[in-house]
């Protein structure tokens, strides 16, 4: 198969306008006979469904959350980027769109990535006519602030809540369309698989988390939004539910797998205090604004940190980038808070871990300036840690964050399966191998409001209004096979539970395909990761029955799924010989430790087809085409 | 860390539940979750059914864990249950961890209980008519900052329920009065002022609702601190709507 991005011809700046007049439209007393399902009620799923239940079309919406209000995208802090330039310091469309290219460190196409910049100021519009309290300033206008890597103003922000408010406008479109009558809304409920009819999506089999019935639904096309895969690590900054379940189930149909092995390492988060530990915590990157990275520059040093004097004080990325400083990307930051804990200089009982400092800010500002900007960071690192960060630093490490790899998809965010879609961070997305803070909220609401609209019209006006029935041998097919999946889960009794397994892939993981990788050390966890599932399927331990609220079985089908999706991002990191973004291969580097790109070879999205259980996958390859932008080394010195 | 757990075991919404007693001993340092999560694990080794409880982001934001810990809401912090640690506890100290308990909210499995209700009164009217595509330049609205930070206030509820549980009546008046201020604090959510508070309260007392008799311990056990003025607006919302209008 080739792939086809469909990437419209013409000029960078009128691609869109170009493709949006030339894409097919159906007509509007024809869209009530079109029935669409979105999976996944996050940024991605509700601002779809709201759109689309608005145009007309008969939307069924599934969420295994009690409510779309708590779908992760609520814990996203920080804020959203908007090439608004209401700051008057130089931002444009063309900026975005460029800083977006060169921080993924040119692997994302220019032609979606110019899209993303250019609806980006509509999303803003379309937020505050919702009602998102953003942040404004004492003339009524919205403020912005400047935000990991990017040398404008051009962040929108609800305090430390950008996500939940973002979240809220969403959800209270989709919940207008819900009383309409235009969105039936099912909560608690999971998608399982994907059918296919004729070699298009035609449906989704269910599970009612509360009863455990298996469902059909039938439509003419499926969105799925069910956000990113980060939990694959087990401990990760992603809220406890998400998983790759429907994006992985949907692979194994035939759509291919873009760039697995792309994953965010964020670099403030408080750090792994102990084995208990069932998650981490992000503090929002806006805190490297006034704070300053430290550790000891004597490796052992265990004197507490206001004993250390400042001369023996390493400020690590100020000293290596000067003119970023602690600014630097997301990856920058947190590969050189992992090198310095390499060397022993690690701060905290763990040794993993570098402070984060408002010593100087607030001498600067004051604690109340401070406290008005972070207040809420700081209370929620003093909850969790019982320590005072006005008083003494913040331990920080990265942690994981966020799966840049994903579904891919062409221009109109379809997948390799006809009518199936991937929105948000479920898609192989328009972040690269690294992506800019405060992009992804831009992101999933661009596929929402601003792309799907448009994009699903061209495919459903080929497609007659036809539905296809439940009682179709290919929904009794997939039906029946998720049955049986479900009841050998709950058949094998073994000895370790549900979690073990969960937390020795994501040790593999961390450990080999985290922050840096190489070749030997990918090697070996491709044969653990093996070996892992052969004893998953013989020896997990899953009890209770499936006709009722079950969560460890809901977490045993999704464990099973990381597994399998782990293999899949090994494999995906050893082929890519170099080192990109995210992506850090110890083999290829500069001599001064930074990522070294072979834009020569490796200038592709990786996109894998699946071949059947325990086959190797089938690589294809898009080339990345750079027409506007020039390809240069990352420089943050 | 030694402590007996008492928790509430209901295989099903009529099953009828009992308290069951755990013996644990547990670091100090994990959260209240940490703790459940640790005790799970143990369960299911034994072979026993693990407890179930909701929860997802465990950073305090989406609303979703929900234990009524020793008869408060949350436990003994102002906090979600999620962002309680266990050094607010005493070894030997005897914890007893059951479901919110209201009418609207019924019991599901153990401690989990369904708070569908809230998203029903969210669709009674808690929305501004926009469609996708036709607003106007952001910043042709202007809102005094300080009108914004008090929409804001209001648009921090995390719909957790804790208001309800704490109630006596188990009201939501907290929570809705919440949904309509931040509203109708801001020219966007002028337009539907009226039509919005009665249509939400309406369901409100649809779905069974307490009434609210002003003794503020919603407020003070709400984890981000809705106020006490956002049930005040309500009323005021409601009874300028009622003397107006005709709609519901
Ligand atoms: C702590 C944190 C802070 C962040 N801060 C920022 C920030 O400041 N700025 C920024 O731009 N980005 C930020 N991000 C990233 C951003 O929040 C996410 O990438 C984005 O919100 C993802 O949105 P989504 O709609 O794609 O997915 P999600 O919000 O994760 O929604 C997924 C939806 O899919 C549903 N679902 C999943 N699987 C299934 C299934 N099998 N069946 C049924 N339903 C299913 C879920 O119920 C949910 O409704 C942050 C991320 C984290 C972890
Ligand atoms: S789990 Fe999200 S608020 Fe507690």
């Amino acid at each position: 198969m080739k792939l086809d991005a469909k990437i419209p011809e013409g000029p960078l700046a009128e691609k869109w306008t170009k493709h949006k007049f030339n894409l097919k439209l159906v007509n509007p007393a024809n869209k009530r006979k079109y029935d669409i399902i979105v999976v996944g009620t996050g940024l991605a799923g509700a601002s779809a469904a709201a759109s689309l239940a608005e145009l007309g079309y008969n939307v069924k919406a599934f969420t295994f959350h009690d409510s779309p209000r708590r779908a992760h995208s609520i814990a996203a802090q920080g804020g959203i980027n908007a090439a608004k330039n209401y700051q008057n310091d130089g931002d444009s469309v063309y900026r975005l769109f460029y800083d977006t290219v060169k921080g993924g460190d040119y692997r994302a196409r220019e032609g979606n990535v110019y899209r993303l910049a250019e609806v980006s100021v509509n999303i803003i519009d379309q937020c505050v006519a919702q009602g998102v309290p953003f942040a404004r300033e004492y003339g009524g206008l919205l403020a912005n602030r400047s935000f990991g890597g990017a040398q404008v103003s051009r962040t929108f922000y609800a305090r430390g809540q950008t996500g939940q408010q973002l979240l809220l406008g969403a959800y209270s479109a989709m919940s207008r369309q819900v009383a309409n009558g235009k969105i039936k809304l099912y909560t608690r409920t999971e998608m399982l698989d994907l059918v296919m009819v004729d070699g298009r999506a035609r449906g989704i089999i269910t599970r009612n988390l509360i009863t455990g019935q298996i469902e059909k639904h039938s439509g003419h096309a499926v969105l799925l939004c069910t956000g990113g895969y980060g939990n694959v690590f087990y401990l990760s900054t992603n809220a406890m539910g998400c998983n790759v379940t429907a994006a992985w189930r949907a692979h194994k149909k035939g759509a291919f797998f873009g760039n697995p092995c792309f994953t965010q390492i964020h670099p403030t988060c408080i750090p792994v205090s102990g084995e208990y530990q069932s998650k981490l915590t992000l503090m929002s990157e806006s805190l490297r604004n006034d704070g300053r990275v430290w550790v000891p520059k004597k490796a052992g040093d265990t004197r507490k940190p206001e004993d250390i004097p400042e001369a023996e004080r390493d400020y690590f990325l100020e000293r290596r980038y000067p003119s970023f400083g602690n600014l630097v990307p997301r990856d920058v930051a947190s590969r050189n808070a992992k090198y310095v804990c390499d060397e022993g200089r690690g701060v905290g009982n763990t040794k993993m871990a570098v402070y984060l400092d408002f010593a100087d800010a607030i001498k600067r500002d004051s604690e109340k300036v401070i406290s008005a900007k972070y207040g809420n960071l700081f209370d929620m690192y003093e909850k969790i840690t019982g320590e005072n960060p006005y008083k003494t630093p913040m331990r920080i490490y990265p942690a994981v964050h966020y799966t840049m790899g994903g579904l891919w998809v062409d221009y109109n965010l379809m997948t390799t399966i006809p009518g199936c879609y991937a929105l948000g961070e479920a898609n192989f997305s328009d972040h690269g191998a690294n992506r800019l803070g405060a992009s992804a909220l831009m992101q999933g609401l661009a596929d929402g409001y601003f792309v799907i609209p448009y994009t699903i019209g061209d495919y459903l006006a080929t497609l007659p209004a036809a539905k296809v029935d439940t009682t179709h041998a290919a929904f009794t097919e997939a039906e029946k096979a998720v049955i049986d999946s479900i009841k050998r889960l709950l058949s094998i009794n073994g000895t370790k539970t549900v979690d073990q397994f969960h937390k020795e892939l994501g040790k593999i993981m961390w450990d080999y395909c985290g922050m840096s990788r190489h070749a030997e050390g990918l090697k070996g966890a491709k044969a653990k990761i093996r070996a892992l599932k052969e004893e998953f399927w013989q020896n997990v331990k899953v009890l209770g029955v499936n006709e009722e609220l079950n969560q460890t079985l809901e977490k045993a089908s999704r464990v099973a799924d990381f597994i399998e999706l782990g293999e899949l991002m090994v494999e995906d990191a050893l082929q890519r010989n170099e080192s990109c973004g995210g992506h850090f291969r110890e083999e290829f580097q500069t001599e001064d430790g930074e990522a070294k790109r072979d834009d020569a070879n490796y200038a592709y999205v990786a996109a894998w087809e699946y071949k059947g259980y325990n086959q190797p996958e089938e690589l294809h390859k898009e080339d990345l085409i750079f027409e506007n932008v020039k390809l240069t080394q990352r420089s943050y010195k | 860390m030694k402590l007996t757990l008492k928790i509430w075991r209901q295989k099903h919404a009529n099953d009828k539940g009992k308290l069951v007693d755990y013996n644990v001993d547990i670091n100090p340092e994990m959260s209240f979750l940490e703790m459940l999560d640790d005790l799970n694990e143990k369960l299911a080794e034994r072979g026993e059914e693990p407890i179930a409880f909701d929860h997802d982001c465990r950073e305090g934001i989406c609303g979703t864990c929900n234990l009524y810990i020793n008869g408060r809401p949350h436990g003994p912090i102002r906090t979600t249950t999620c962002q309680l640690h266990m050094r607010h506890f005493h070894e030997g100290e005897s914890i007893v961890i059951e479901p919110w308990r209201a009418r609207s909210f019924p019991v599901v499995k153990d401690l989990i209980v369904d708070r569908s209700a809230f998203d029903r009164i969210v669709q009674a009217g808690g929305y501004i008519s926009v469609n996708t595509g036709s607003a106007p330049d952001a910043n042709e609205i202007p809102i005094p900052k300080q009108i914004a930070d008090e929409a804001f206030n209001s648009a921090a509820c995390i719909a957790c329920g804790a208001c309800v549980a704490a109630c006596k009546n188990a009201s939501a008046m907290l929570f809705v009065g919440a949904q309509i201020s931040k509203f109708a604090l801001v020219p966007q959510g002028k337009a539907e002022k009226k039509i919005r508070a009665e249509k939400m309260v309406a369901q409100m007392d649809a779905e069974g609702f307490g009434a609210c008799t002003n003794t503020g311990a919603c407020s003070a056990e709400c984890p981000v601190e809705i106020s006490m003025t956002n049930i005040a607006r309500l009323n005021r919302e409601y009874i300028g709507a009622k003397l107006t209008s005709d709609n519901v």
